[in-house]
């Protein structure tokens, strides 16, 4: 989230605006002034006090992320002293031998999420573009409207509507279509049944669409109309703009925007359990079901019996935390990196 | 959150206009899924004859079993009974409240309900993987007279952990030695294939979507859903259909009274007409308890449920308790559930 407002600050002490800026950056600053002498006259506690308060309310969420570490980390214990590091490297899900791996939840959690991102980023970005670019400006605010509203949809209607519509759609047209076109790759072979990875990809790149979209459109709009309006003024074409100005202006914003939808994805729970087939089995095609460790969660949690079982899937659980903060904590690596090479234009 | 409950049901009950001295009472219980359609509607007619509300949590049987452990609710429900052992080592006792069957289901272009037959064998291969296709010799020989189409065979099964797959797996056991050996008999398994849906609904949604599919769900879901349900080889060698009489067929046949703890399971049990898959549903409590008068309240409602509800059970296809057992079950109330000074519960 906060790497989407990068660009904002960047924009505040634009030249764009820079005619006002000076009466209005005045005005304010006196006001500000004025206001922080009399508090600190009048109540030279209150100060302290709101940093007191603030300090504490950062302190309370490093304490409850380290909290939550620490509660997975001792409830998964029994599962971490039995299978120690080959949980991670094991395929197995079996209750009834109490033997069991993280390898299929997480695999079936990294592809669902990659192929999601793999058609949700492209399209995402184009929407975007034309919401910000190339829309007529009555179709602007409608639009936009429309796909904020989406994303705020339930993902288990996402879920049903991907069982019920989009599964029947895939099992009789999309991939029999796959099968026959490209059906020399592994990745389409096997029983058009509708309900998979591909399936389970595509309800979650539909999912994340619209905050990617409305993320990066607000993004595109910070773009300062001067930056574009010089480089029409040279010459340049509508797409080259988009090319050279909007997307390497925007960059950070985007990826910030592409971060929150993964983020998203990776942690999606009841759209995927409806359509990825909950089954433990490890295959190269995009047709055959898997599991994900959401999905996993979701369905096994109520009746884990075992210590080790109940155990196994908290360590599950733990796994996705680790993962989405690696993902996170790359993310932001990468845009620190991009700070430094000077990524801005 | 008890005084929460309290004066919502006081609220309900004054809304309902319930005027017996016992409204606004509340039982709480928590378990399986398989039973909760007539446990729901037990519950419905019973509070519109007393005003006792039952408050009935439909969250799974090891879930059930979790929250009668922590002493959360005044009764658990699961679909596997617990072991006589496992029930001493928390002085809790079960008996057996309601009977189904679990039916497989097929969806199959032409085959309509109860034309496919299925042997025992054959169901566990099919699940083993080792059937791949419909119109596998093996299919085709209980077939005759059936076009089969050359198509694979889709397996679904729960994704979920369930009492529905406890004895559906626990049959699977029973006929099949390689199933025993390499898969075995639990509320959720290592499927050798196939897919999982969430719930009798997922398996049931699965089913009726994927062309060639074969599934299990219990046979309340598979009525009202109209899917095809197969013929399945019983013991006795005959093929039978899933049907009410044939549940309680293979339910008369089933000797409680030998059986320790109620520990009982009744799927491949003899008889001309058993349904193989057929099972009961068991309720938990302690044999000592803290607060009689909820107890109280509890086997009242259960009582109510032997003696008035068959006609319930019957219409949404559960198989009541025979009467002689019902009498063993209540006999057993007044023998083990005591307060705390060791009085029975149960007059």
């Amino acid at each position: 989230m906060r790497a989407t407002h990068h660009p904002k600050p960047a924009i505040a002490p634009g030249p764009a605006r820079g005619k006002y800026s000076p009466t209005v950056g005045a005005g304010s600053q006196t006001d500000d002034m004025s206001t922080s002498t009399r508090q600190s006259a009048g109540k030279p506690w209150g100060d302290a006090v709101f940093r007191g308060a603030t300090l504490a309310f950062a302190i309370g969420i490093l304490a409850l992320f380290a909290a939550m570490i620490a509660a997975l980390w001792h409830e998964s214990l029994p599962a971490l002293h039995k299978f120690g590091f080959s949980f991670l490297t094991s395929a197995a899900w079996n209750p009834v031998k109490d033997d069991f791996g993280a390898v299929i939840p997480m695999v079936g959690t990294l592809l669902s999420t990659a192929l999601a991102m793999l058609i949700a980023v492209p399209l995402s970005i184009g929407v975007a573009l034309f919401l910000a670019e190339l829309a007529p400006e009555w179709l602007k605010a409608p639009f936009g409207t429309a796909i904020e509203l989406l994303a705020a949809i339930p993902s288990i209607v996402y879920g049903m509507w991907g069982l019920f519509v989009l599964a029947p759609v895939m099992a009789d047209h999309v991939q029999p279509w796959l099968a026959s076109h490209f059906g020399f790759l592994p990745l389409f072979k096997g029983a058009p049944m509708g309900i998979g990875m591909l399936t389970a990809g595509l309800v979650l790149a539909l999912m994340i669409l619209p905050f990617i979209a409305s993320v990066t459109r607000d993004v595109f709009l910070m773009v300062p109309k001067n930056l574009k309006e010089a480089a029409y003024g040279m010459g340049a074409t509508t797409w080259e703009v988009v090319r050279d100005v909007m997307i390497p202006y925007g960059k950070k914003g985007i990826v910030g925007a592409i971060f929150l939808g993964m983020g998203r994805a990776l942690g999606e729970t009841m759209a995927v359990t409806f359509v990825i087939g909950n089954a433990y089995h490890l295959s190269w095609s995009l047709f055959a079901p898997g599991n994900s460790i959401a999905s996993t969660l979701a369905n096994e949690f109520t009746e884990a019996d075992s210590d080790v079982y109940l155990a196994s899937l908290i360590e599950l659980g733990l796994v996705l935390f680790l993962m989405t903060f690696i993902v996170l904590g790359l993310a932001q690596l990468w845009l620190k990196r991009g700070v430094a090479g000077g990524g801005k234009p | 959150m008890k005084r929460i409950l309290f004066a919502a049901t006081m609220f309900a009950a004054a809304t309902l206009g319930a005027t017996n001295a016992l409204a606004g009472a509340v039982i709480n219980g928590a378990g399986a899924t398989f039973p909760y359609p007539v446990y729901g509607k037990w519950a419905w007619s019973y509070n519109k004859e007393t005003g006792v509300r039952l408050n009935y949590q439909s969250i799974g049987s090891g879930g059930g079993i979790k929250q009668i452990k922590a002493r959360t609710v005044d009764f658990g429900a699961s679909d596997a009974p617990l072991k006589p052992a496992e029930l001493d080592k928390f002085g809790l006792m079960q008996w057996p409240q309601i009977m189904g069957g679990v039916v497989p289901v097929v969806h199959l272009a032409g085959i309509k309900a109860n034309q496919l037959k299925l042997s025992a064998e054959n169901l566990a291969d099919i699940y083993l993987g080792k059937i791949t296709k419909w119109d596998d010799p093996r299919i085709a020989a209980d077939n005759k007279g059936l076009s089969l189409p050359h198509q694979d065979i889709t397996v679904v099964h729960r994704a979920d952990g369930s009492g529905t797959t406890w004895i559906f797996t626990n049959y699977l056991t029973k006929v099949s030695g390689e199933w025993a050996d390499k898969v075995g008999n639990a509320k959720s398994v290592a499927w050798p294939v196939g897919l999982g849906g969430k719930g009798n609904e997922g398996v049931a949604a699965f089913v009726r979507k994927v062309d060639g599919a074969i599934g299990y769900v219990e046979y309340a879901y598979a009525l009202q859903n109209h899917m095809a349900s197969v013929l399945l080889k019983n013991r006795d060698g005959n093929f039978v259909a899933p049907t009410s009489a044939n549940f309680q067929a293979a339910a008369a046949g089933a000797d409680w009274a030998h059986a320790k703890g109620y520990y009982m399971v009744l799927t491949n049990q003899p008889g001309a007409n058993s349904w193989p898959i057929t099972g009961a549903s068991f309720i938990l409590m302690y044999k000592t308890q803290q607060h009689p008068e909820r107890a109280r309240e509890v086997l009242k409602f259960f009582d109510w449920a032997f003696h008035h509800g068959q006609k319930l059970a019957e219409s949404l296809d559960y198989v009541p308790m025979p009467e002689k057992v019902v009498k063993m079950i209540e006999n057993t109330w007044r023998a083990t559930i005591k307060d705390a000074n060791g009085n029975p519960v149960w007059k």
